[in-house]
């Protein structure tokens, strides 16, 4: 991926828009709307109704927390306790959207884009504008990430109802396969993001002690994790930087 | 309120309580700039929170997935790594590998 980290230049702002749209579409769309083929299919065997599933999809565009959403409704959890397992869940979009913000800022967008934007922050398009911004002009990058992150929100509406349609035709098994889909491919993502030593530091840290802590408290196991393993991470790296 | 109602009360709550970490990471940085020691500490907090996350779906998966055994999503999570790694970073070949193995050996389960 050497090649994308030279400057590239669309043009105008709205030539990114479409650029960002048109980069979307490939292998990570391809597995993104898999997983979320994979909620359909969830969302049907839960006894919900395809507007549920499309009406999530639309509002909270994070997959964990809407799948962990789906399960504990169809427990009968209160609301409250819904409320803050997803909140919890959901909780790396804060530092994410804090690092994609400064990747994507510039001079001619208003204020009100940025939260709007920040609706369709997620792993793939985060991963995809934490690496191709950069090497746009300041005034392009706002309009990629919306292209790009945009249309994988889109066409995930369109995965959702038809996991939904199909959900009562396939077999278990490819439900089982497209649920897991979802893990696999975000581990995958970070697994070929490895050139920051502090940033491969904290993944390795945090999915080692993640687990251990779940079992501990399977609340607060993830911020715990995060913020532990991130500052650990960032504390060892920024050491030896200032040995050598 | 009806059963058809109240999930969307459910999911808009959700929604809320996932927008609300989206706006409040756009309002908190304003000061930071991307080279920064502070957007290199934050950078790793939201790795680490990934990973952590990914590590919980794998290991203590919630719905379908928690009737299938932990070494076979183990072993399934390890197959994609390495297939991904043998490819040369093909993230087509890496999940389909992984999400294969794991059907796979859930099926095999039931024969054995």
């Amino acid at each position: 991926m050497a090649e994308e980290l030279t400057a590239r230049d669309f043009g105008t702002a709205p030539a990114a828009l479409r650029g960002g749209a048109r980069e979307s579409i490939g292998v990570p769309m391809l597995v993104l709307c898999g997983s979320y083929l994979g909620f359909g299919a969830l969302v049907r065997e839960s006894g919900l109704a395809v507007w549920h599933g499309l009406f999530s999809t639309l509002t909270s565009w994070a997959l964990p927390g809407q799948v962990a959403l789906i399960e504990l409704y169809s427990v009968g959890a209160p609301l409250l306790v819904i409320a803050s397992a997803v909140a919890l869940t959901n909780a790396r979009l804060l530092p994410m959207a804090m690092t994609l913000m400064p990747t994507i800022r510039g001079a001619n967008a208003p204020r009100w884009a940025y939260y709007a934007a920040a609706h369709v922050i997620a792993v793939t398009g985060w991963a995809a504008a934490m690496r191709i911004c950069p090497t746009l002009p300041s005034e392009q990058r706002l309009a990629y990430f919306a292209g790009f992150s945009g249309t994988l929100w889109v066409s995930t509406m369109g995965a959702t109802a038809i996991g939904f349609a199909l959900a009562d035709t396939v077999p278990a098994y490819v439900t089982l396969g497209l649920v897991f889909l979802n893990p696999i491919y975000f581990m995958l993502v970070f697994a070929s993001d490895l050139r920051q030593r502090s940033r491969m530091l904290a993944l390795v840290l945090g999915s080692v002690i993640g687990p251990p802590l779940y079992l501990w408290s399977p609340d607060w196991s993830l911020v715990i994790a995060g913020l532990a393993a991130g500052t650990l991470a960032y504390a060892l790296t920024a050491r030896r930087e200032v040995k050598s | 309120m009806s059963d058809y109602w109240w999930p969307f009360v459910v999911i808009l709550t959700g929604a809320a309580a996932t927008y609300v970490w989206r706006a409040l990471g756009i309002a908190l940085s304003g000061r930071v700039s991307t080279d920064s020691r502070v957007f290199e500490w934050i950078a790793c907090v939201a790795y680490a929170l990934l990973a952590a996350l990914i590590a919980r779906m794998i290991v203590f998966p919630i719905g379908p997935l928690a009737e299938t055994y932990l070494a076979d999503r183990l072993g399934a999570a390890v197959g994609a790594l390495a297939i991904f790694f043998l490819t040369r970073n093909n993230l087509l070949a890496g999940v389909s590998v992984g999400t294969a193995a794991l059907v796979a050996l859930t099926w095999s389960r039931t024969i054995f």
